[in-house]
């Protein structure tokens, strides 16, 4: 219980997607000109992300490393699949998107109206392939600290991405100097908040 | 009858290809393809694509060419292959068509980056695979290759890549002088100027950490959009 409280807090903060990664960048400069699309596409992030964490967790598993293809006989048990884990991944992710997008159309088209283009558009969101590449990396030991870190590494996402939001909302009432309007100011606003998101670092739970 | 048609046909055919002027392989509209990307329409700076990837690996100049080559390959051969298909993708599932392009070659550059460079790959770790997400390569294709010939196409992306990488490698040449007081790994700094040899110089740790390299790119933004002033925004 201990060890998922801990991952999950910190996917949250310290391992934070945006500020210590720089995952989803290009979607979250672009969206966050208002709060309110801001908290649309972050909370499809994080719907998707926890979806396709374990699902990819399931898949490298008992398809794609070494020796996990044991469990349809042994004579297989020496297959090496994981030069294909990208496309595969990529491939569940696509497919996930695309079913997430029709589900929401079906049972909540005024969600689906108000997500708009942003829904396809998680497809190409950086930190949705990091997540499934991280928890390659870092070999979770179950399913459900494959989730946990997914769903994590979503709420951490969102927080982010409303935080700018907010912050440019107010920015535009100040006088920035002419050329580092806009792109500018976000970025450098960005960088302070990761600086202060840094200071998350030592929580060791 | 038929014949006749047939060769109405063929001699229409051959009017076309003589009449039609053949453009020069570097006509100017074709340099503007390359050149446009490094100031005017920069990948980073100006179209926001692709900097998840870019800011993670510029700790170091080393990786952060190998990086920029490697986005070349990418995003060169990839416009070009969805450029030759470009008529027969159906509109709904052009993306993953076109992520399955991508993904193919990404597979292709980390498996030589692990054959040939395997500590550079190791220190790139999850971003070469995110190549395949960075935000130029799809933008790149669904703006530029699904709509041009195959030659614009491969200009675009050589374009693009230079736009992407000249950002790159400004970046961590910044950041590996003043955060490790070196080049490509050698040493610029002279040893004699640092505190612990009676010098005056220490290294600017703060430039290693991640939101440095946010604010970095937020100053080239400034330097170019105060050179550039038609780039400001509102």
């Amino acid at each position: 219980m201990q060890e998922l409280l801990n991952i999950f807090v910190k996917s949250i903060f310290v391992e934070n997607m945006i500020f210590a990664y720089f995952l989803g960048m290009c979607s979250y400069l672009a969206v966050s000109k208002t709060v309110k699309t801001g908290v649309g596409l972050g909370a499809a992030v994080i719907f998707v992300m926890a979806i396709t964490v374990p699902a990819n967790y399931l898949l490298e598993n008992y398809v794609l490393q070494e020796g996990a293809l044991a469990w349809l006989g042994p004579q297989f048990a020496a297959v090496d699949l994981s030069f294909l884990s990208f496309i595969i991944f990529i491939a569940v992710i696509a497919s996930m998107v695309q079913l997430v997008e029709m589900a929401v159309e079906k049972f909540a088209p005024a969600l689906y109206n108000s997500l708009g283009i942003f829904l396809p558009l998680i497809a190409v969101n950086c930190s949705i392939l990091g997540g499934s590449l991280f928890m390659q990396e870092r070999n979770y030991a179950t399913i459900l600290e494959a989730s946990v870190f997914g769903f994590g590494s979503g709420i951490g996402w969102f927080l982010a991405i409303v935080a700018i939001a907010a912050i440019r909302e107010k920015i535009r009432y100040s006088n920035v100097p002419a050329p580092l309007r806009g792109l500018g100011i976000t970025f450098i606003v960005t960088g302070l908040m990761g600086i202060a998101f840094m200071s998350f670092m030592g929580i060791k739970l | 009858m038929a014949e006749e048609v047939l060769e109405k046909e063929a001699v229409e055919q051959e009017a076309k290809v003589t009449t039609k002027t053949r453009e020069p392989l570097f006509s100017k509209r074709n340099r503007k393809l390359i050149s446009d990307p490094f100031d005017d329409d920069n990948p980073i700076t100006v179209q926001v694509l692709g900097i998840c990837s870019a800011l993670a690996i510029t700790v170091k100049l080393y990786p952060a060419v190998v990086m920029a080559i490697s986005v070349m390959f990418v995003l060169a051969a990839g416009n070009v292959i969805v450029s030759l298909m470009r008529n027969f993708i159906p509109n709904r599932i052009r993306i993953i068509v076109q992520l399955v392009v991508v993904a193919a070659l990404v597979v292709l550059v980390d498996q030589v980056l692990k054959a040939f460079v395997y500590d550079v790959s190791k220190e790139l770790s999850v971003f070469v695979g995110l190549i395949i997400t960075n935000c130029i390569i799809m933008g790149r294709l669904e703006a530029f290759a699904l709509g041009n010939k195959p030659w614009r196409s491969f200009l675009d992306g050589i374009g693009n890549a230079f736009g992407y990488g000249i950002i790159l490698i400004i970046v961590a040449f910044f950041r590996e002088l003043l955060g490790s007081g070196t080049l490509f790994g050698l040493q610029i700094i002279p040893d004699s100027w640092y505190i612990v040899n009676g010098g005056f110089y220490s290294n600017n740790g703060f430039m290693l950490l991640p939101p440095m390299a946010l604010i970095t790119v937020g100053i080239i933004i400034w330097v170019q959009r105060s050179r550039n002033t038609k780039l400001i925004e509102e």
